[in-house]
């Protein structure tokens, strides 16, 4: 019964979400309070029942209640209780309700906002998500039903996909979700503006947290998918340039001109039309990604369906709500009132360049993902754009944004002084210089682009302290007031900050990749295998059996030079359900480095192959990213008012001294 | 009917919930002015906050200030025209309410009436296990032998309880297995080697294999009068060529039939459809042989047609269009009773093959016999 009121909670969120759609938009276009009233009562009420829904979904899954399709194909009896949970969204219907489910939470979260937005603008805003909510819990039901019932009930599960049967599962995707998802909000709010006509300030500040809080889980998803992917797939890559990956790295890409050109307009009432339109286009990314990995027409690990019909919706879905938006954009944006004009050479000058340079890449990943598929449909042409495309056209574009970065950030709101923020970033540069040149004196001999991929990271990462170094040393002597100084920074600076020099930690394990070193084996027992700096010496083979799997598990000890290091296990397993095997990476962390041990096929006399990679400096890849997000996050706990302070030529203050206070 | 009564209090509780703000929401126009107001009047506090902590050069707050006071002097000019209770916008509030009282509730039951199962009680595995075996579901007892088995491979008895029960289900390589494994352990009876040949012959999809004359040769050797296995050495030697062999050996095994054998039936319309040695049959086809009886007979016909055919599923195997025809037929003949029961047979045996499964539950449907939902 439990199973059926999630259902039937599930229709009639749908019919709640109509109303969501239509009532707030009257009140909107009548000004009447109370009709914009209904869209936050909707707003909370499709978010219990889908809540409900995902609830009773759940359940099933704890109770292994095979009576209901989904847990059939997904689920097995012997799981751990871990994957009983995450297998709810480790396959398409379930995720569909962990999305429409998120979808809801955001519409719920701007419902209780009260304070922080105009109401206007609220009710707008869940007319528009509430429309979107229409759009997937229809999929969801019509197409992706996850309540279907199978009668009578078979005794036992068809087990989840192996490859899924990780914690990266029970992390991954809802972050993910929870960025995507986030992003619908962002756009909610343009299309709500769009419709109203107004557009100002009031709005950018009203943007600016969700913007935010989707941004820093996606950043996040996208990192935690990275690392499964690197560590689940025992190929000891980080990225590999996938559709699937592209797919999250658009919208995270838009989302991150987003942020930036939202500051512009907050700050300077500036950049309104080209803010509205990333506000559209970040999110319609967000629904081309899950067209590309939910149609069919991709296959890998997340392309779960492949149903026409769902692709066929899916299309329908993208065509309404991007051409629609960009229809209203196309009618509306004109109207808008425009901003104040700016000069180039100042900090919102330096941020239109960040967005022109983050947009132009993120047209490149389109066309790298796009091109082949429009290409195989059009004349059945298989090719394949894979990293060497990339390399090609991404990486241009992102070196001399990252350069640039610490210039702009040290640039001044409304009349910048290129030549003084060219000094302030010339100890930083210095820096940079220096490092680059130490480590090619080191690494003599080695990869030309790894030495000033670091120096690059490093000048990033300098850039960043310094700026903050020079706000909180500007105007103060003395630790105490340096201290106070510190401390009254906004946090949206420090936030700035984090996050920039996120970027540059990244870039240095990026860069570090050139340096590792991979080796191929055939190993008995007690025979070794060295790469780069480490040694595996093959200890034992031994089975093991897991609560749905056998397992073959290979013991290494492993050394570093004359250094011991803990021993480390790799496993091929073997999932009986559905016979599928897969393979267990046994990774060692070495500092900021990683050993990554990885089994191939058995030889059958005894002998087994093994492929020894070290990595050197592969986390700081993940921890950049975690700093970003992070950064991302002290600023979003910044709740204050933002206003361009212009700078006087002939100020009295000392010109160093001259920031705006953020 | 408790879940009706569930779900009608949700639909209410949710409905309320829509009404609430149109009857007690406020009535005044909105209030954008004092926002964006209120926004400038916090900016301003927030420039003489930050020239208090040194953050801002005085100079630079005052231009701050200003531009602030520019922004709240231009949000004010945006004053929209203020909206009261008025008799618009009580008929906004009444068509909102309509749409909300008819839209909700409407779509849930059409969608939910579409695809949900109101009756299907929730079958966790716990309880499932926990029934005592009499009154556990068909697959839960299956799923019990197999795990038994899968522990005591050295079972033969457990094998031999299994395999015919594969064998019905249509998983016929592993009833062959199954037949094998019972051997092996012992249960080396005529009727496992029949068993086990009657597998291998529907698992190659009918043809009589080298293997499966094996096995059936060793049925007879051991039980000279097993029916079973006779009857596919018959329809060996029919797909072999030799028509004449293959109806004197069906005729042989009518005569030796015990009376009230089940299986004479299935004999008897095999011989039939032997070209050539109906036994002095009107004609080869039986259908144009039951259209030349009288009414009566032909009645009779019919149902002896049909009795055949269930108990031919009765025994294995049956394909979902197979379990269909039987169902149809049973009904046409009036035999309401006897169709639900071939329905309840249908599900069981054809549960591990979810396609066949759909197409018996629409055939329910269609015929209206969802009255007999498991």
């Amino acid at each position: 019964m439990i199973v059926e009121i999630g259902h039937f909670a599930l229709a009639l969120a749908l019919g709640v979400a109509v109303v969501q759609s239509v009532v707030p938009l009257w009140g909107v276009a009548r000004q009447d309070r109370a009709l914009a009233g209904v869209g936050q009562a909707a707003a909370l009420a499709s978010f219990l029942l889908v809540c409900l829904a995902f609830a009773a979904l759940t359940l099933s899954y704890l109770r292994s209640d095979f009576s209901v399709e989904n847990v059939v194909a997904n689920s097995h009896s012997t799981q751990p209780l871990i994957y009983k949970i995450t297998s709810v969204w480790g396959n398409h219907e379930g995720s569909m309700l962990l999305w429409v489910l998120i979808l809801t939470l955001f519409g719920a979260l701007v419902a209780l906002s009260r304070r922080s937005l105009p109401e206007r603008l609220r009710a707008g805003t869940l007319a528009a998500q509430g429309m979107v909510t229409v759009a997937f819990l229809a999929f969801t039901l019509l197409t992706s039903n996850p309540f279907r019932r199978m009668l009578p009930a078979p005794a036992e599960g068809q087990d989840l996909n192996p490859l899924l049967q990780d914690l990266g599962l029970a992390i991954h995707p809802p972050l993910l979700y929870v960025g995507y998802v986030g992003f619908s909000i962002t756009y909610a709010f343009a299309v709500a503006a769009l419709i109203d006509g107004r557009i100002d300030a009031v709005w950018a500040r009203a943007v600016r947290p969700w913007t935010l809080l989707a941004w820093v889980f996606l950043t996040l998803g996208i990192a935690m998918g990275s690392y499964w992917a690197y560590y689940e797939l025992g190929w000891g890559g980080w990225w590999f340039w996938d559709p699937v990956e592209n797919a999250s790295l658009m919208p995270w890409l838009a989302g991150t001109a987003l942020i930036h050109s939202t500051v512009v307009m907050e700050k300077r009432d500036a950049l309104k039309v080209w803010t509205i339109l990333l506000a559209i286009l970040t999110f319609s990314l967000s629904l081309l990604g899950t067209f590309i990995v939910r149609s069919g027409v991709l296959t890998s690990v997340h392309s779960f369906a492949t149903d026409p019909a769902r692709g066929l919706f899916i299309l329908i879905i993208l065509v309404v709500f991007v051409g629609g938006s960009l229809a209203l954009f196309a009618w509306r944006a004109p109207l808008l009132r425009q901003g104040g004009i700016f000069a180039p050479v100042s900090r919102e000058g330096a941020l239109v360049v960040n967005n022109v340079f983050i947009a132009t890449s993120c047209a490149t990943v389109f066309i790298g993902t796009l091109y082949p598929l429009a290409l195989e449909m059009i004349t059945g042409d298989k090719i394949s754009v894979g990293p060497p495309f990339f390399n090609a056209t991404f990486i241009p574009l992102l070196v001399p944004l990252l350069l640039l970065l610490p210039i702009g950030q040290s640039l001044a709101w409304k009349r910048g002084d290129l030549l003084g923020a060219a000094q302030r970033t010339m100890l930083a540069f210095a820096i940079a210089i220096a490092v680059t040149v130490i480590v090619f004196a080191i690494r003599w001999g080695g990869p030309v682009l790894a030495p000033l991929g670091v120096g690059l990271g490093v000048f990033l990462i300098a850039g960043a302290a310094f700026d903050l170094g020079e706000r909180i040393m500007a105007r103060a002597s003395g630790l105490p007031a340096i201290w106070a100084r510190a401390v009254g920074l906004p946090r949206s600076a420090w936030g700035t900050a984090l996050a920039h020099a996120g970027v540059g930690i990244s870039v240095i394990g990026i860069a570090a990749t050139a340096w590792s070193t991979e080796a191929i084996g055939v190993l008995r027992p007690g025979d070794s295998l060295t790469s780069g700096r480490y040694r595996v010496t093959l200890e034992s083979v031994t089975p093991r059996t897991g609560p749905n799997f056998r397992a073959e598990v290979a013991r290494f000890s492993l050394a570093s030079g004359d250094r011991v290091l803990l021993p480390v296990e790799a496993a091929k397993r073997l999932y009986i359900a559905r016979n599928m095997p897969t393979t267990e990476a046994g990774i060692r962390t070495d500092g900021l480095s990683q050993a990554y041990v990885s089994l191939g096929e058995p030889q059958g006399d005894g002998s087994i192959a093994v492929r020894l990679y070290d990595k050197p400096l592969v986390l700081l890849i993940w921890i950049g990213a975690l700093v970003m997000a992070f950064g991302g996050g002290l600023s979003l706990t910044d709740r204050r008012f933002r206003l361009a302070a212009p700078r006087r030529r002939a100020a009295v203050v000392p010109q160093a001294a001259a920031q705006p206070a953020e | 009917m408790l879940i009706w009564i569930i779900f009608a209090a949700m639909t209410g509780a949710v409905v309320f919930a829509l009404l609430w703000p149109l009857n007690r929401g406020p009535r005044e126009a909105f209030a954008d002015t004092a926002d964006a107001a209120s926004l400038y009047r916090a900016q301003l506090g927030e420039i003489d906050r930050d020239v208090a902590r040194a953050l801002i050069a005085p100079a630079e707050a005052e231009a701050a200030k200003a531009e602030a006071a520019r922004r709240l002097l231009r949000a004010a000019g945006d004053e929209v025209g203020a909206a009261g209770e008025t008799e618009a916008s009580l008929r906004r509030r009444r068509a909102s309410s309509a749409l909300a009282l008819s839209c909700v509730p409407l779509l849930a039951l059409l969608v939910y009436g579409a695809f949900g199962s109101p009756n299907a009680p929730d079958l966790p595995l716990s309880a499932r296990i926990e029934k005592e075996p009499s009154r556990q579901d068909f697959a839960m007892s299956l799923a019990r032998i197999e795990a038994h088995l899968a522990a005591n491979p050295a079972d033969g008895r457990g094998w031999s309880v299994l395999a015919p029960v594969y064998l019905r289900q249509g998983r016929f390589e592993d009833a062959a297995r199954a037949f094998a494994s019972a051997i092996r352990h012992g249960q080396d009876g005529a009727e496992m080697f029949a068993g086990q040949g009657e597998a291998q012959i529907l698992a190659a999809g009918g043809v009589v294999t080298a293997a499966a004359r094996e096995s059936l040769s060793e049925a007879v050797r051991r039980d000279p009068r097993n029916p079973r296995a006779r009857f596919f050495l018959a329809i060996g030697q029919e797909q072999d060529g030799d028509l004449p062999g293959a109806a004197a050996a069906l005729r042989a095994l009518l005569q030796e039939a015990p009376p009230g054998a089940e299986w004479t039936e299935t004999v008897r319309q095999r011989l039939q459809s032997l070209p050539g040695t109906g036994p002095g049959a009107p004609g080869d086809d039986p259908a144009e042989a039951i259209a030349k009886l009288p009414s009566g007979a032909q009645q009779e016909a019919i149902r002896g047609m049909v009795d055949g055919l269930a108990a031919r599923l009765r025994d294995g195997g049956g394909s979902a269009a197979e379990w269909g025809r039987l169902i149809r037929s049973q009904l046409v003949l009036g035999d309401r009773d006897a169709a639900a029961s071939s329905l309840r047979t249908a599900r069981e045996r054809l549960a591990q093959d979810a396609a066949a499964l759909t197409q018996i539950n629409a055939l329910a449907a269609e015929l209206g016999l969802k009255d007999a939902t498991p």
